[in-house]
């Protein structure tokens, strides 16, 4: 249908409006685009969804797919991979990016196998080598490695970590094409979606600042002390995996291979030892600042700022610090 | 207890390196897997487990199948020892190189010999690819539904099965049979087997299949390396990131992060 090249971006839904990472997305398929010569496309799928298509050209589209449906308001894996492996054999884009997010990496390697093409998972960066091909980078064995990752045939598909991309400035003066699709039938071949059931207690990938206990604390009610120090920073309480399988706190606060992978401003690791597991799962945060008594302990091979000491004494004497240094501040001003 | 011959249950089993062992070069980008034990993916003994206590349940049967070197046959077995039925081993040298494309095809092609199946049980990913694409992709070459992330299974009756798939927030899911789970940690803790049944399992058979054995079900140049869409180019180990690095201890380091989460702003 089309002799341009571009680069498809899906744009997931979440229940605030748009995902973030769909800006992201769109960040980096405008600097390809650009370097390529290529136009960037956008598709967004759900329910009531119409009056956001005009954000994704604000972030870089030139042209949305908006399809909007109230059978597409559930999540199944089999109605959006069918709409979509049918757009993108009709749009024929070189590169299909989604966001590596719990729904994209479920929903991205069934559209690659009814493609028939290579997809790379959790991506950490792309980029355009000098035959214009796309390297694509991401860790592998537990985050010990990063490959880099060449497909060999089209579209180039890939799931895209979260803050990893930098979206560009939203400028409403922006235009764009949107196109409206009303598909007859939809598909939904042997799943029901009965609905959300729960709501996750925090949302950690989102969060900028995590207070995160492991190991070094010796009971639940310990916890308290980090909820403290994180509500002074505006912050959330994270926690390595023998926490979680204690049962002390749920699996949503979970950092690490097998829960979230997160990248906040700042991720404070009391009483963290470091298993190659749990540095998976933060080891991008911009600031890391680690305590923990023992020397040798491998967080503070990837800490910024270590403390050797016993979290015991050090946070409540940080804590008692920094409220009266908040005191001190409110006076002042 | 609903049939007669309960549930036909293959489960997925992938061999991996123990990840706390495995040496990285950071000079060459080389993964030196042999300082390392290998180990059956974590996440796909909870896809075991799962498969078990089904059988334990509801009768049936389960059959385990990996893909991999002759030595990824240790996984099989201690899979049987753990309570499977049957082992099957994809292995030959035309599938070694494969990308999640290749394998999810490898993989979907002896399922589909195998010809009787219910339920398909995975982990959520696996600790040396990462990707957790493996799972969906079989199901798509099938044409069976998926649940990925499943941290429990509500109810399962003769016609579909009922699951919680776990993605940040949590969705119910109903699935018809035959489907295909990936399971998380969440799901069950895995049970071990016992020294008895670890010889006795030592004995049992694993059958082991190569490319030409698949050929009626997926054609070999689809399979292993050639088969594969995408190449790895390059491997970089990245040395420890670009961290300060600076430690503090003794009594002024209170006042040395303090002043840190001051001047950087955390201190609202």
């Amino acid at each position: 249908m089309s002799e341009l090249k571009g680069i498809l971006v899906y744009a997931e839904v979440a229940e605030s409006g748009i995902h973030p990472i769909s800006f992201e997305l769109l960040g980096k398929a405008r600097e390809i685009a650009d370097k390529l010569d290529f136009k960037v496309w956008s598709v967004i799928l759900g329910h009531n969804i119409s009056d956001k298509a005009s954000e994704l050209i604000y972030y870089g589209a030139d042209k949305v797919y908006v399809y909007d449906d109230e059978r597409l308001r559930d999540l199944n894996v089999i109605t959006y991979k069918t709409l979509l492996t049918a757009l993108v054999k009709e749009i024929k884009p070189e590169i299909f990016l989604m966001g590596a997010t719990p729904w994209g990496r479920n929903l991205a390697p069934r559209i690659a196998a009814a493609l028939n093409t290579g997809l790379t998972a959790d991506c950490t960066d792309l980029q355009v080598d000098e035959n214009g091909k796309i390297i694509q980078i991401r860790p592998a064995f537990t985050g010990n490695i990063l490959a880099h990752i060449e497909t060999v045939s089209k579209p180039v598909m890939a799931t895209i970590r979260y803050k990893v991309m930098k979206p560009i400035e939203r400028n409403t003066r922006r235009k764009g094409e949107i196109i409206i699709r009303r598909p007859e039938k939809i598909e939904a071949d042997g799943i029901k979606c009965l609905g959300k059931i729960s709501r996750r207690e925090v949302n950690l990938p989102d969060a900028d600042v995590i207070v995160a206990g492991g190991r070094g604390l010796k009971k639940k009610e310990d916890l308290k002390l980090l909820e403290e120090l994180a509500d002074l920073l505006g912050g959330v309480i994270g926690a390595s995996r023998p926490l979680v399988d204690e049962g002390w706190i749920s699996k949503d606060h979970q950092v690490g291979f097998s829960g979230n992978t997160v990248k906040p401003k700042l991720y404070i690791a009391c009483g963290i030892s470091g298993s190659p597991q749990h540095l998976a799962g933060m080891r991008d945060s911009r600031m890391i600042i680690a305590i923990n008594t023992d020397p040798s302990a491998p967080i503070f091979r990837h800490a910024d700022y270590g403390v050797v000491a016993d979290l015991y004494e050090f946070i409540p004497r940080l804590i008692a610090l920094l409220k009266k240094v908040k005191k001190h501040g409110k006076q002042g001003s | 207890m609903f049939m007669s011959n309960g549930l036909r249950i293959v489960v997925l089993l992938k061999q991996v390196p123990d990840i706390e062992k495995v040496r990285f070069d950071v000079e060459t980008g080389r993964i030196d897997r042999s300082s390392a034990p290998a180990e059956t993916n974590p996440f796909d003994l909870n896809a075991l487990e799962a498969a078990l206590q089904i059988k334990e349940k509801h009768g049936g049967e389960v059959t385990v199948i990996s893909m991999g070197p002759k030595q990824a046959e240790s996984s099989l077995r201690d899979a049987l020892a753990r309570g499977a039925d049957k082992a099957i081993l994809l292995s030959d040298p035309k599938l070694a190189g494969a990308d999640t494309i290749a394998t999810a095809k490898a993989l979907a092609a002896a399922i589909r010999k195998i010809s009787n199946y219910d339920l398909i049980l995975c982990g959520e990913k696996t600790v040396d690819g990462d990707t957790g694409q493996v799972g969906p992709e079989v199901a798509e070459f099938l044409g069976l539904p998926h649940a990925a992330y499943v941290c429990e299974i509500r109810e399962i009756t003769k016609e579909k099965i009922t699951v919680v798939s776990d993605m940040g927030d949590k969705y119910l899911y109903e699935l018809k049979l035959p489907a295909l789970l990936t399971v998380t940690k969440e799901l069950n803790s895995p049970r071990l087997p016992t020294l008895r049944d670890l010889l006795k399992a030592r004995r049992l058979p694993v059958e082991v299949w190569t490319a030409e054995d698949l050929s009626e079900y997926v054609s070999p140049n689809e399979l292993g390396y050639e088969g594969s869409k995408t190449r790895v180019v390059k491997v970089v180990i990245p040395t420890t990131e670009h961290r300060k690095g600076i430690i503090f201890r003794g009594d002024d380091a209170v006042e040395r992060i303090a002043k840190i989460l001051l001047e950087e702003g955390f201190v609202a």
